[in-house]
């Protein structure tokens, strides 16, 4: 079989793949900030539901929490598709990786803005709106940005829940196909192209999220 | 300079610990509406910790706090100052600081900073905000920088925009740590500038913690020597500063006053 039979089915897994990435990266910023924001500045017992929730996913493997929400769950009630599942574990995941992140960067914020803003009698709401999220904003975006790098390659792992990512068809060529070389080599440099999509629209929200704050930092 | 009977600050007995260490012992301290206050004193001494405790960064252990009447604690309130956000809300809309260290908005221009507070807090539409916030820097002698960001200014710059800032929020009392302390010596002249203008309004409370005696001695109505969180010795500061009567604030005094007798 030649390269240009074996591209359209790995094609095809690599637009499940970006799907994935795009909806649980998504969905994981949003628990990301959601999390860190709870752990960083919440009352103490919103602090202990985020810290439980971070430390379980920190805490487990992304494999085996794919196995329990696809072959546990369904038989304790509820059962989704694999595709849900998928997005599902992706975004916990990357959710509470990006929750220590930005709960790291708020606290990084200097005392000494706290104490201005408190002068100029902000509320605690108003401190963190207008005050320390703007400043830790573009502090966090390269470590999410590498978080979102990685969440793309962890896809990979869906495919052992019968999800038809890249990685799922690059094994059923070579299953059928037995052309090793070839299938693999494709399938790393569909992963690096995807890689580096990502990689410069993150660099792009780094930019745009800079754009407002002070200018080129010297 | 004072023409009212009742205190505008008033710490009745305040005693104020960092764990075992007493930064203000059972403290009693006054001062008057529109009065100009200069604490001066070895550092630790609890001057900075007055302001600090003043504009509720600070709890206290012990004692009591009044601003305009009001007192710090509620009875019955909860958190660390004893009181309810709504409270210390009702505090802080009385004071303003300015920090050693300028605490600008690195994230904001000039004029943001100086306009967010009145637009997020007070609820001034951006229009009056910004009016407002270009009168204050066209008395700091910055209505030109007002699209610049703080890295571009310089420390004196940034000390008179934080200035700008706090009084955008039209406080009654003015609390200023030590204003000049992180400045290059020739930048010290144009900070002092807009404080010694400040000086000159009737109704403005103003409380100066300072290392700088010339510039304590210009401004102040009262002197206020502190050791060991307590004040030794306070006056006005042709008597405090020129004639002191006890030892240790003769001994810190003592380069200033040998200054002036060399005629420096």
């Amino acid at each position: 079989m030649t390269g240009t039979a074996l591209l359209p089915p790995l094609l095809a897994g690599a637009k499940i793949t970006a799907e994935l990435t795009i909806a649980s990266t998504f969905i994981g910023a949003v628990l990301a900030f959601a999390a860190g924001i709870a752990r960083g500045t919440g009352g103490r017992l919103i602090r202990l539901i985020a810290a439980v929730y971070i430390e379980i996913f920190r805490g487990t493997s992304l494999l085996v929490q794919l196995f329990w929400l696809y072959y546990a769950l369904p038989l304790l009630g509820p059962s989704i598709g694999p595709f849900t599942t998928g997005v599902l574990a992706l975004s916990l995941n990357i959710g509470a990786y990006g929750a220590e992140v930005v709960r790291g960067s708020i606290l990084a914020v200097a005392r000494a803005q706290h104490e201005a803003a408190i002068a100029l009698n902000f509320s605690r709401r108003q401190r963190l709106w207008h005050i320390v999220l703007p400043q830790a904003l573009p502090e966090m975006m390269p470590p999410l940005g590498n978080l979102a790098v990685q969440n793309l390659k962890d896809t990979s792992l869906v495919s052992m829940i019968t999800i038809a990512d890249l990685t799922f068809h690059a094994q059923n060529l070579r299953n059928l196909t037995l052309d090793t070389v070839p299938i693999y080599s494709l399938t790393l440099l569909l992963y690096f192209a995807m890689a580096l999509i990502l990689m410069a629209c993150m660099r792009g929200l780094e930019r745009w999220v800079r754009i407002g704050g002070s200018p080129a930092r010297s | 300079m004072t023409d009212t009977q009742d205190p505008i600050i008033k710490f009745s007995d305040v005693t104020k610990r960092f764990g075992d260490l007493v930064v203000l012992d059972h403290f009693d301290f006054e001062v008057n509406l529109g009065e100009k206050v200069a604490l001066i004193g070895p550092s630790g001494s609890g001057k900075s910790t007055v302001l600090r405790i003043l504009m509720t960064l600070e709890t206290i252990q012990e004692g009591q706090i009044e601003l305009d009447g009001i007192p710090y604690r509620e009875p019955g309130g909860h958190g660390p100052f004893h009181a309810s956000a709504k409270h210390l809300h009702n505090i802080r809309s009385r004071v303003g600081m300015v920090f050693q260290g300028f605490n600008l908005f690195p994230h904001m221009s000039v004029l943001r900073n100086i306009t967010e507070a009145p637009v997020v807090v007070l609820g001034l539409s951006k229009r009056e905000a910004k009016e407002r916030a270009m009168q204050l820097l066209e008395m700091v002698g910055l209505a030109d920088k007002a699209d610049a960001f703080p890295t571009q200014l310089s420390g004196g710059q940034k000390q008179r925009v934080a200035i700008a800032r706090a009084l955008a929020m039209r406080p009654r009392v003015m609390l200023f740590d030590e204003p000049t302390s992180a400045l290059d010596p020739e930048l010290v002249g144009e900070v002092q500038e807009v404080i010694r203008g400040l000086a000159h309004e009737h109704d403005l409370t103003m409380l100066l913690v300072t290392h700088e005696m010339r510039f304590a001695r210009e401004i102040a109505d009262r002197v206020c020597f502190f050791d060991k969180g307590r004040i030794v010795e306070q006056g006005p500061p042709a008597e405090v500063m020129v004639n002191p009567q006890e030892e240790r604030t003769q001994n810190f005094l003592a380069p200033y006053l040998a200054d002036r007798q060399a005629g420096v």
